[in-house]
């Protein structure tokens, strides 16, 4: 069963109308072929009509939603001969980041990514997409491995945040965000990243210090969840709404910002509900990013990637 | 002058002088609850002489007890960031708590940045304000830290970070955000010419910041008791559900936990970074006595900011 946001309600009961109408038809009965093309008419107009204005807050809950594409979606679909790799080396394999080797339209590449998990039992084994300090240690070394052989770097993120608990912090959740970060940084390979969904605060730019950055139009990528700003300046979480529209959050707003370089149209109604289109969408984007940095030596990658970071905020449109 | 006005008010003004007499002379300590004289807290730069608590210094105080008191030290004028780039408000406008923050703690924004002598060793120190909007990390702060960076390369000199923030200043959203990588460039500015990069950890130190440049530092120290953590301890519970551990996220627990080289008291902090740096610095060259003017920093690397 398709899972509804609250604000897709109206859309919700146009479709349940023609199921209903659907079911209800027996054979050698009345024609209602016509009824039904008015209602799917309906709906359809009522659907782009909705997401043609989503509020930062409903983009919020479309970047959450449980049926949009995950990394894993991504990746199986994108790339070939993906050979997942595991393993921080040290402790353990966190399966919150997942990555490997693979081809991307032909091109040996390493692919990293935030898996929030598709179901219940997955959802628990990926811990909901929020990492503890083995993912990113996971993501440095793959990071790393791509910049010894050349490989170019694809990220796809998705998560909350890093984990809090108080393991995380115990082994050093803050030193593996930054060394994580930090090969990014200095890795002499192009690296593209996708905010697929969530880009929560540090567990997203962990994965996300790319040469280019795009963004799917319904994810968001923000400082701290609208909850989290809510609770803390408004001393309320269910200012959430209030919060997620000052926070600028949005692929749009974070273009104009010259945060993110590129934003990936999704289908009307979102990638959730044509997740094989959206999905091929992004592998278009991706690989219009990856090829003009395929042409530049090691040297100039890694210093206009510097470059681009130090000029953020410098040169903000008025 | 009438009788009156002569016998009245001297009468007043000994009953105000009489009120500011305690607030001005004796300082509790929020640890041990020690009532302290105020000056034996100063000349102990701020740490408790009864039960040795670490209470927190503003960034001026921090430069002026790390620094040799001579020939002393000089500050950079620091690059301008966008004011408002979002033009945030929540309760309130954040420009106009920008503008609060500054008259009350005389700063610019959350951070200080400095250079001198430490020991005789030249160093540059940038030491962040926690009592500047709690120290949060915008762009400002992350402009500071790269000039800090620049000036330590141009100086040849070691980089010291004295921490002390809540995390990224939530009004600047992903602006914030991007000071994470901003900063590790700036860090990488610092290791890739050879020179220390030192973090000496505060409290609080959490969220952007630790995980940025604070856990880049080629040494990593802590004062004693110091908060440093990324994720926030209420968070924390709230998503275990368990009561955290005595001491969690303290200096000393981190410092059992590998995240730390040293846990140094305040009143040994001079003398074991100048010591850490002769160690370091095998090759440095004798300081030069102190212009009075701070050095021109090179100008491509800061361009000028459109007033908004």
């Amino acid at each position: 069963m398709r899972h509804f946001l609250d604000f897709e309600k109206p859309v919700a009961e146009l479709e349940r109308s023609i199921e209903e109408l659907r079911r209800t038809q027996e054979p050698g009965g009345i024609n209602i072929e016509d009824e039904v093309e008015r209602l799917t008419d309906k709906a359809d107009k009522q659907l782009r009509l909705t997401y043609a204005k989503l509020t930062p807050w409903q983009k919020t809950q479309v970047a959450r939603h449980p049926d949009r594409p995950h990394a894993l979606d991504y990746i199986h679909s994108l790339i070939t001969e993906f050979t997942p790799l595991a393993g921080d080396r040290a402790f353990a394999d966190d399966t919150a980041v997942v990555g490997g080797l693979g081809r991307f339209n032909g091109r040996s590449v390493v692919v990293l990514g935030t898996e929030r998990g598709s179901d219940t039992e997955t959802r628990v084994a990926h811990n909901f997409g929020m990492a503890r300090p083995e993912g990113y240690r996971k993501a440095r070394r793959l990071i790393e491995l791509a910049g010894r052989f050349g490989l170019p770097l694809l990220t796809f993120v998705d998560t909350a945040g890093a984990f809090p608990g108080i393991d995380a912090e115990a082994r050093g959740q803050a030193e593996a965000i930054a060394r994580s970060i930090e090969a990014c940084l200095v890795a002499p390979v192009p690296i593209v990243a996708t905010i697929i969904g969530e880009g929560g605060s540090g567990g997203a730019i962990a994965l996300a210090t790319g040469d280019r950055v795009l963004m799917l139009e319904h994810s968001v990528y923000s400082v701290i969840s609208p909850e989290g700003c809510a609770s803390i300046l408004w001393r309320d979480a269910a200012q959430a709404a209030v919060a997620a529209e000052a926070l600028r959050l949005t692929a749009v707003d974070l273009h104009a910002l010259r945060i993110i370089d590129t934003i990936v149209s999704e289908p009307i109604g979102g990638a959730h509900r044509m997740p094989a289109e959206a999905v091929a969408s992004v592998g278009v984007a991706v690989q219009a990013a990856l090829a003009p940095l395929l042409a530049l030596d090691a040297a100039t990658l890694l210093a206009r990637r510097r470059e681009k970071f130090l000029a953020m905020g410098r040169d903000i449109p008025a | 002058m009438s009788w009156l006005a002569e016998y009245v008010r001297p009468k007043i003004r000994t009953l105000l002088g009489r009120r500011e007499v305690p607030d001005n002379l004796w300082v509790q300590c929020p640890e041990c609850q020690q009532m302290l004289f105020s000056a034996d807290l100063e000349r102990n730069l701020k740490v408790c002489t009864a039960c040795g608590h670490h209470m927190r210094p503003t960034a001026v105080e921090r430069l002026a007890y790390t620094f040799d008191t001579d020939p002393g030290f000089a500050r950079i004028e620091l690059p301008r960031a966008p004011a408002d780039p979002l033009r945030f408000r929540d309760s309130k406008r954040y420009v106009d708590r920008l503008k609060e923050a500054r008259e009350k703690t005389g700063l610019d924004d959350a951070i200080l940045v400095a250079h001198g002598t430490i020991g005789g060793h030249r160093a540059v120190v940038a030491a962040q304000a926690f009592e500047f909007m709690g120290g949060s990390m915008g762009a400002a702060v992350g402009e500071a830290i790269v000039a800090a960076a620049r000036l330590a390369v141009l100086q040849q000199a070691p980089l010291i970070v004295f921490t002390a923030s809540g995390g990224a200043r939530m009004q600047e959203g992903a602006i914030s955000l991007m000071q994470m990588p901003r900063t590790t460039i700036a860090t990488r500015l610092v290791k890739d010419a050879g020179l220390p990069f030192i973090t000496v950890l505060t409290d609080p130190t959490t969220g952007g910041v630790t995980a940025s440049f604070a856990m880049l530092g080629d040494l990593q120290l802590a004062e004693p008791g110091a908060l440093i953590g990324f994720a926030g301890s209420r968070v924390i519970e709230q998503t275990v559900r368990e009561t955290l551990p005595d001491g969690f996220q303290r200096a000393e627990y981190l410092h059992e936990h590998g995240i730390l080289d040293m846990v140094v008291p305040r009143t040994e902090m001079r003398e074991t970074l100048a010591r850490l740096i002769g160690l370091l610095c095998i090759h440095e060259q004798a300081p030069e006595p102190m212009s009075e003017a701070p050095p021109e920093l090179p100008a491509a690397p800061l361009p000028e900011h459109a007033a908004a």
